[in-house]
């Protein structure tokens, strides 16, 4: 267990730190480090840096291995970790996307106060609990045949739309309009499809959550204006990814990518790295199927937002449209993508691996929603479920730096065990309720391990992006009430 | 020497570990499958009502185990099972054939814990330990 790097590091300024490929011989390029001092030394207990030193092993990749600040101990990749490769002689690597591809967060406007929502928050919370399928075993309401399952993995989010889940303009309020090009339902198994097919439209488990929020804080008043966010304005929020469809297709390849890797004689550090060169064969397959596991994924969020407004509107007794339940935003932040991004002065396409990263594109972008382009890609930053969560924008910094990439989450401080030990006897549920958050969850003895103590503190993370200048701090939301599986 | 437990878990900062030991590679692959479900529910408590046959092939022996404990996942995920003993008919490094024995997900019954997404070639071990075998994963929650 190395744990050099911590005296290898070179301070670059008070956000940045360069690990050098001195620090590992096998390194094609330099670690960066995205971190004030006091993240950093959090870092110290887990192997994420190593991690980053073994992205850096990859054939391809471009500038640098790079870490988010909520980086924390993956397997493969560190969670928090952005790596481009080149097309033309670049790998992509499943462990650089993750079992949960196309992981991602939701967030949803209401026009109501959190004095209308107060008084019957118990029974909105009941409703979502029961509308929206969470946890161990959990089946989707959606009975889609094969051939349905086919058109959902080319089409994604629009697939729900054209059957009502969902409001026209949530599309455009989605990362690549929910849908990534180039899925192939030939390259995924048939045990993947098997797997997805009762899982659509759950939530899962473990940190996925749904929340209702109430912003409590805007630090960018033309930028929340612009994504239709004011103080004490009641949201949703939620956060998950493509259910056992998407684990099972990098289940699934791993083991492919394992044989390409000796194949093509790719030296790895560690084995969840397996990868094949982007324009083998292996390495189309692959893309083409996590694009049909994205696109799964978001047509998964599709129905969940459309059982959270229904959810909305029956206890409320209003239609979605008086309740003003349009969408901010969707960002993926378990995702490989072919992106335009400039190298040296020069345009060049690169596949940009996001690891418990969120995209960030800049004002201007033709790929932000045109009502956003003034002030860049909407970013979700959930938070822990006893503190808050943020929204922040895209910038040209982190276009020119990270391949227009940023922070996912608050990140992980303790693991599961250790959490669960430190609140042993501690009434999480109570703790929160006492603050006026209501929670539903499935599986109480577990929260100890989602609570606040677990993670960071996501307004240090949130800080050391606006302050790194890769993302600009927009809004803060705190939450009212919790949804788990 | 301390007598070793059969299996044991171990915590990793995003997700969770298992170490499994055993007389033969046989017996270690039996066991790390019951430390993988005893993520998931209370062992004990699973009746081996439902019989499932699983063959798994891989390149070497620590393929081998990530495909057999894969294979339990989707099983266990696609027909809603879980599983408390195994019965291994045939193990090479390269192969293996064996039986699962289980019942359905009973949520107030089972006591449900973890929910496995996937199993990670992360800090993979088959190593010979103590004239037996040690193996070691990290599973993906």
């Amino acid at each position: 267990m190395a744990k050099g790097w911590l005296s290898s590091l070179e301070k670059v300024d008070e956000y940045r730190w360069l690990l050098p490929t001195s620090y590992k011989p096998g390194m094609r390029v330099p670690g960066l480090i995205y971190a004030d001092e006091r993240l950093l030394k959090t870092m110290a207990g887990d192997e994420a840096v190593e991690q980053v030193a073994n992205v850096a092993f990859l054939p391809g990749i471009v500038g640098y291995s790079m870490a988010m600040p909520d980086i924390h101990w993956g397997y493969g990749f560190p969670i928090g970790g952005v790596a481009a490769m080149r097309l033309n002689g670049g790998v992509v690597s499943p462990g650089g996307v993750g079992f949960d591809i196309n992981c991602g967060a939701r967030l949803i406007r209401t026009n109501l106060t959190e004095a209308e929502v107060r008084p019957v928050l118990d029974r909105l919370a009941d409703q979502l609990f029961r509308d929206v399928p969470s946890g161990l075993g959990a089946h989707g309401p959606l009975r889609v045949s094969n051939k349905e399952l086919d058109d959902i993995m080319v089409r994604g989010a629009a697939w729900m739309l054209d059957r009502g889940y969902g409001l026209p303009d949530d599309l455009e309020a989605t990362e690549s309009h929910g849908c990534l090009a180039g899925a192939d339902p030939a390259t995924v198994s048939q045990r993947a499809r098997e797997r997805g097919r009762e899982q659509l439209g759950t939530l899962g488990a473990g940190n996925h959550f749904l929340e209702v929020e109430v912003v409590e804080a805007v630090y960018d008043e033309e930028a929340a204006r612009a994504f239709g966010l004011e103080i004490g304005q009641v949201v949703v929020s939620f956060h998950c990814g493509s259910r056992g469809f998407g684990h099972q297709v990098c289940q699934d390849y791993l083991a492919v990518m394992e044989k390409a890797a000796r194949q093509f004689e790719i030296v790895l550090p560690d084995r969840q790295l397996a990868c094949a060169p982007i324009d083998s064969k292996p390495g189309k397959d692959y893309l083409a199927a996590m694009a049909a596991a994205a696109n799964f994924a978001w047509a998964n969020r599709q129905a969940i937002a459309h059982w959270t407004r229904g959810a909305f509107a029956g206890v409320l007794g209003r239609s979605v449209e008086e309740l003003g339940m349009t969408q901010v935003y969707d960002v993926a932040h378990n995702i490989a993508k072919v992106e335009e991004h400039r190298v040296d002065g020069q345009s060049m396409r690169l596949c940009v691996h996001r690891k418990g990263a969120t995209r960030a594109f800049p004002p201007g972008h033709a790929e932000v929603p045109p009502r956003y382009r003034k002030v860049g890609q909407p970013v979700l930053v959930p938070g822990d479920m006893g503190r808050y969560s943020y929204v922040c924008a895209g910038t040209e910094r982190a276009m020119a730096e990270t391949w227009g990439s940023t922070c996912h989450g608050a990140g992980r401080l303790q693991s599961r065990g250790a959490a669960k030990r430190s609140l042993q006897g501690v009434d999480i549920v109570g703790r929160l309720e006492a603050r006026g958050i209501v929670v539903r969850v499935r599986n109480r003895s577990l929260i100890a391990e989602e609570a606040s103590e677990a993670y960071k503190d996501v307004a240090d993370v949130v800080e050391v992006l606006d302050r790194a200048g890769i993302s600009r701090k927009v809004a803060r939301m705190r939450p009212l009430a919790v949804i788990k599986g | 020497m301390k007598e070793q437990p059969p299996f044991e878990t171990f915590d990793h900062t995003a997700d969770v570990g298992i170490i499994a030991r055993g007389a033969d590679l046989a017996e270690a692959f039996a066991n790390a499958a019951k430390a993988m479900f005893s993520l998931m529910v209370d062992l004990d408590r699973v009746e081996p009502r439902e019989e499932r046959r699983i063959e798994a092939e891989a390149d070497d022996r620590e393929g081998l185990l990530v495909a057999w404990l894969a294979e339990l996942v989707y099983l266990s995920e696609v027909d809603n099972l879980v599983f408390g003993r195994f019965e291994i008919d045939e193990i090479s490094d390269t192969r293996i054939v064996a039986r699962a024995f289980g019942e359905p997900l009973d949520l107030d019954r089972h006591n449900p814990k973890l929910m496995i997404k996937a199993v990670t070639r992360h800090m993979l071990q088959v190593a010979p330990s103590d004239g037996g075998f040690q193996v070691r994963a990290i599973l993906d929650i």
